[in-house]
């Protein structure tokens, strides 16, 4: 028998980490479900997303707690230390894509009794690239990868350039057919959500980078140079 | 200046202590030179194993020689159990009170008593009480109760000195109190206790005065064969060659021989106990 | 851990108070410590901690002038009745000490020591018996080869664990550690403390340290001591994220102690 005298701390950092791959995966799904409840205008799919939102905040209350127990208990240092931190700060910006997932399928139960005003092909774009960058930020985190996630702050630029696209379309819309302002309003305010999502998505991989070199980076040194929005 | 003072202070200190110690030793060695000068002409082979003749003015002090070895077998054979026991008991089974104090004091008192008053204590006890006569036995049983309170004090510490620690240990692994002290404290104090009782040999091996009364015998035609017959000892022996000798001039140097044997014999032991020692303090078995 | 399954209680501490002399050590403990689990007793120094390891296997029993009030159940069995015998509890309740104390012997006899008190004779049991314990405490690969050396020419962290094998050779059900690191240096220690999270599993495990964040470290349950009052005794992770006392509190955040 060999005494490795950090085998419990691995072992309690790999829980806090397939912890906080439990909370990825039901936050992503929570949104990928709500922009299908969306667009297929599935009130059922929508309400499920709704009540799936308390397993996600208990699960992510249980990482805080894990964490804080973890900190208590074994005093982590160096990367250990990072390493919680970041699960920490991951929990709560994976939470919050959760519930924006919610926000999403409410609105798209609102959404569901009127034939949609326009066909829905850039919203379940911007869904995809979040899922994409949020998975990106989950697989840099376990392999300690920062190319990866810096992939995730450059994926980020494509989700601004839809949700801007879709502000311009629904714009059009609007001005042409003042009768379906409630409705594209409401997509207006689902695809602002996604951008949102997109953010904390970065922020997921903002924490990796940080984890990983121990250096405080900003997605915006990694994307393109800010233009003038709007 | 103040730290003038001082320092001439110091270094004036330094010479004082210094030449204190120049001078013991100018002292021991002149003793040494002379006896050595003056002995080593008579030691030779047939010296140390030929038994002495013609009103031993001649031959060698192969007697006295065996006699001395007898003696310290026999004394040490009663004062090292004797001992020993005495100091597990002191150590490891009396309570703190005022018995246990008395009796310690009582033992450390014994090891300050003149030497000739052992002699007239074996004397009366061991010849004329227990009627051993005069004899091996005697003389043997007197020189140990001169080592008896060496032997306690050195076993007493080195007993002491096995840590505590290791007592817990053995009766957290469930020993008994007997079990404790012969498998762990009695081993880890034994080289110390030998230690101990190797000096004390070195230091009753060269008494004359307990044995005079006792059981060294003037002269024995040959080496005890028994227990109850005299023996001849080779500090007695120089006393008898110095001062009792028809012929003292011709055994003179027969004299200085003797003590040049016995002295090598005291000073041998006394190495012996003293590396022993300075080996055991190396090792940290007393943590 | 199932810390309240009653069923998993090994020893039941019953209203438990030491005297020195006159002078309370501990007073009035009431206490579990649960099977298969570590439980960790801290405090500031003389808080009783060390008193109340000791009164589990009733080392106190040879400080003169002490006296134990209240009852220690091990598995039931009250281990201060008459009718206990205290070699066959000190079989059943082993001990590590603050230092390392290895018998000035070989490897090989230390380890051998408990089971040839216990009768055993045969070598090949002992051999067994060596080696299986060596192992268990993790230092079979390092001494091996060397099993007749002295055991004092091991270095410290390893004099330790030959003490643990030591103690684990009888094979106990419950084990006790004095501030079993104190004297260790940090990578010594952290190999006991790993040590300490693998015997777990086979052994009740009681540890006495003037060290929290060890305690927090290794154990399942802590149980913090102050001037002989058991204050507060809870799962690890709530007594040093959420402690219920305000002592308890106060201590862990080092505001005395």
């Amino acid at each position: 028998m060999e005494l490795d005298a950090r085998e419990h701390i691995d072992i309690e950092l790999r829980n806090l980490e397939e912890k906080l791959l439990k909370l990825g995966r039901l936050a992503v799904d929570a949104l990928s479900r709500s922009v299908v409840a969306l667009k297929e205008q599935d009130v059922l799919k929508a309400r499920e997303v709704i009540e799936g939102d308390a397993i996600l905040d208990e699960l992510a209350e249980d990482i805080d707690m894990s964490c804080l127990k973890f900190m208590a208990r074994f005093q982590p240092l160096g990367q250990d230390l990072r390493i919680v931190s970041a699960i920490m700060h991951m929990a709560v910006d994976l939470e919050r894509i959760g519930d924006y997932g919610t926000s999403i399928a409410k609105r798209a139960i609102k959404l569901s009794d009127r034939p949609h005003i326009k066909p829905l092909l850039d919203i379940p774009r911007m869904e995809a690239d979040i899922r994409k960058m949020v998975n990106l930020a989950l697989e840099a985190l376990m392999e300690k990868d920062i190319k990866k996630a810096e992939e995730v702050c450059r994926l980020d630029d494509e989700v601004d350039d839809l949700d801007r696209q879709i502000f311009h379309e629904l714009l059009l819309i609007m001005m042409e057919r003042p009768r379906v302002i409630e409705q594209a309003t409401e997509l207006l305010l689902i695809s602002r959500t996604l951008e949102r999502a997109g953010d904390h998505a970065t922020n997921l991989a903002e924490r990796v980078i940080y984890l990983v070199t121990g250096k405080k980076v900003s997605a915006s040194q990694i994307r393109r140079p800010k233009e003038d929005k709007d | 200046m103040a730290l003038n003072a001082r320092k001439f202070k110091d270094r004036l200190l330094t010479y004082v202590l210094w030449s204190s110690m120049i001078l013991v030793i100018i002292v021991l060695l002149s003793i040494l030179v002379f006896i050595v000068t003056q002995g080593i002409g008579a030691i030779s082979i047939e010296f140390l194993t030929q038994p002495p003749r013609n009103s031993m003015t001649e031959g060698g002090i192969l007697t006295p020689l065996i006699g001395t070895l007898q003696l310290i077998i026999v004394s040490m054979m009663f004062s090292l159990p004797v001992g020993v026991c005495t100091a597990i008991y002191l150590v490891e089974y009396a309570k703190e009170d005022i018995y246990t104090t008395t009796l310690r004091l009582a033992i450390r008192s014994l090891a300050g008593i003149p030497s000739v008053v052992y002699g007239l204590f074996g004397l009366s006890f061991f010849c004329i009480l227990l009627r051993f006569k005069p004899s091996l036995l005697s003389a043997g049983l007197t020189l140990g109760c001169l080592a008896l309170p060496l032997i306690v004090g050195a076993a007493e510490t080195a007993l002491q000195a096995v840590p505590q620690s290791l007592r817990d240990a053995a009766y957290a692994l469930g020993a008994t109190k007997w079990q404790t002290i012969s498998k762990v404290v009695i081993p880890a104090a034994l080289p110390s206790v030998l230690t101990g009782a190797i000096l004390s040999v070195g230091r009753v091996a060269g008494e004359t005065a307990p044995i005079m009364f006792t059981g060294a015998a003037f002269f024995t035609p040959g080496i005890a064969k028994s227990l109850f017959d005299e023996v001849m000892a080779l500090p007695f022996h120089v006393y008898v060659l110095a001062t009792a000798g028809t012929f003292i001039d011709k055994t003179r140097p027969l004299q200085y021989g003797a003590i040049l044997v016995l002295m090598a014999l005291v000073l041998g032991i006394t190495l012996i106990g003293v590396i022993m020692r300075a080996k055991l303090s190396r090792r940290d078995y007393l943590m | 851990m199932v810390i309240d399954s009653m069923n998993n209680v090994k020893i039941k501490v019953e209203n438990l108070s030491l005297y020195y002399g006159d002078s309370p050590a501990l007073k009035n403990i009431n206490m579990h410590i649960y099977n298969q689990s570590v439980t960790a007793l801290i405090g500031p120094s003389g808080c009783g901690k060390s008193s109340f390891l000791r009164c589990l296997n009733r080392m106190n029993d040879f400080i003169p002038n002490t006296r134990v009030e209240g009852n220690v159940y091990l598995d039931g069995l009250n281990i201060y009745s008459s009718n206990v015998e205290l070699i066959e509890l000190r079989k059943k309740v082993g001990m590590v000490f603050q230092r390392p104390n290895p018998f000035p012997m070989s490897i090989y006899d230390n380890v051998a020591f408990g089971p040839r008190l216990h009768g055993i004779k045969d070598r090949e049991k002992l051999d067994e018996i060596v080696e299986s314990s060596l192992r268990s405490a993790a230092l079979w690969d390092e001494v091996k080869g060397i099993l007749t050396r002295s055991a004092l020419s091991l270095s410290g962290g390893q004099q330790q664990r030959l003490c643990v094998a030591r103690a684990i050779a009888v094979k106990p059900e419950v084990l006790l550690m004095d501030e079993p690191t104190s004297a260790l240096d940090p990578l010594a220690t952290a190999r006991i403390e790993q040590l300490i999270r693998n015997l777990k599993k086979y052994f009740t495990i009681v540890i006495v340290t003037h060290n929290m964040q060890q305690a927090a470290r290794i154990s399942d349950v802590t149980a913090f001591f102050l001037m002989g009052e058991l204050i507060e005794v809870e799962p690890t992770e709530k007594i040093f994220t959420a402690p219920e006392d305000q002592r308890t509190a106060d201590y862990i955040t080092g505001r005395f102690g």
